[in-house]
């Protein structure tokens, strides 16, 4: 696994947000499942996307939406540990956020969650999903490959098609910082491949699927 | 424009607090605080940027441009303006969300008998 700990110099976004689109071959695959059944229960973990929410719903399904990366930027979350380090308290993380009954949901939309989320955070959460997926159950998440660099834009994926994704850079205020000083979120670690089997050891089965954009997508079954 | 004319609903103004069961038969603006319950039935909440609300809120149709704090049940639509942010699940026919709306909560959206739902925005 690789860590990006230091800060690098960036360029310059542009002034308008650009959105490009990707084809998503976990996402096809998850809306083959949306598609043949009715009624099912979908966790959306990115930025509240109109989108996405339009297509779930669409098709007769449930969307619940929880901005998981924006909540764990949360400075009330920040605390110091024994050695007087800042640390993100965990136990107070999972207490506020994904809390649901066991075996709620059909679908898990990570995103890119992992990559982006504090270190700390990131088995609990995966435990947590495990926990509150159902049997056979699917969970799409994006890994990136270690072709990519600390600086690789974060982005918010809006669902426009069965398997398409559009794109657009996300931004938050860090913790502490005034709320019109927004960044994006920088790459924390690349996970590898056996990272990534470890990380999903207790679901059913994983899939890798290959990009060209320096992504792997990850389609797991609960 | 979302204010309410004169005379054309209630106006909960930015500096009123309220604590309890708020219903009526006209349409409400909310710009306040209002900790509680909101039933409107056939009449529209809007809910402005200045607004918080705790509540449960059941309406005809909700605009939402303040922060909301409950679960909302629209029987027409609910409208999410890019300074919303709503914490609670929303249960509705028709519902649009802007660019930077925050939502945190479940969507559900009931079919009209005979009518198809109006997709998000």
């Amino acid at each position: 696994m690789k860590f990006f700990r230091s800060s690098s110099n960036r360029t310059a976004a542009p002034a308008v947000p650009q959105k490009l689109t990707r084809r998503s071959s976990g996402m096809g695959e998850i809306s083959r499942l949306l598609n043949s059944e009715e009624g099912l229960c979908v966790l959306d973990l990115g930025s509240t996307s109109a989108s996405n929410i339009r297509f779930f719903t669409d098709k007769g399904h449930k969307n619940y939406s929880e901005d998981l990366l924006h909540s764990s930027l949360d400075a009330a979350l920040r605390i110091q540990d024994v050695a007087g380090n800042w640390v993100v308290d965990s136990k107070t993380f999972m207490e506020e956020n994904l809390v649901y009954e066991n075996a709620q949901f059909d679908v898990v939309l990570c995103w890119n969650l992992p990559d982006y989320m504090e270190e700390s955070l990131v088995k609990p959460t995966i435990d947590r999903l495990w926990s509150i997926m159902k049997p056979g159950g699917y969970l799409l998440t994006f890994f990136h490959t270690r072709d990519a660099g600390p600086d690789s834009i974060c982005y918010r994926y809006h669902v426009t098609g069965t398997d398409v994704l559009e794109m657009q850079e996300v931004k938050f205020a860090p913790p502490g910082r005034p709320a019109s000083d927004k960044r994006s979120p920088r790459l924390q670690r690349v996970f590898n491949n056996r990272h990534i089997e470890n990380l999903f050891r207790d679901f059913a089965s994983i899939k890798f699927f290959l990009a060209r954009d320096a992504i792997r997508e990850v389609l797991v079954v609960r | 424009m979302d204010a309410p004319q004169t005379g054309e609903g209630a106006h909960i103004g930015k500096s009123v607090v309220i604590k309890g069961e708020l219903s009526g038969s006209e349409d409400l603006y909310v710009d306040g605080n209002v900790e509680g319950k909101i039933e409107l039935r056939n009449h529209s909440l809007t809910v402005g940027p200045n607004g918080n609300v705790k509540a449960d809120v059941s309406a005809k149709s909700v605009v939402i441009q303040g922060k909301l704090d409950g679960s909302v049940n629209a029987s027409d639509r609910v409208d999410l303006r890019k300074s919303a942010v709503v914490t609670g699940d929303v249960t509705t026919q028709r519902i649009a969300i802007e660019e930077g709306a925050f939502l945190r909560g479940k969507v559900d959206i009931q079919k009209e008998a005979g009518k198809a739902a109006g997709p998000a925005s």
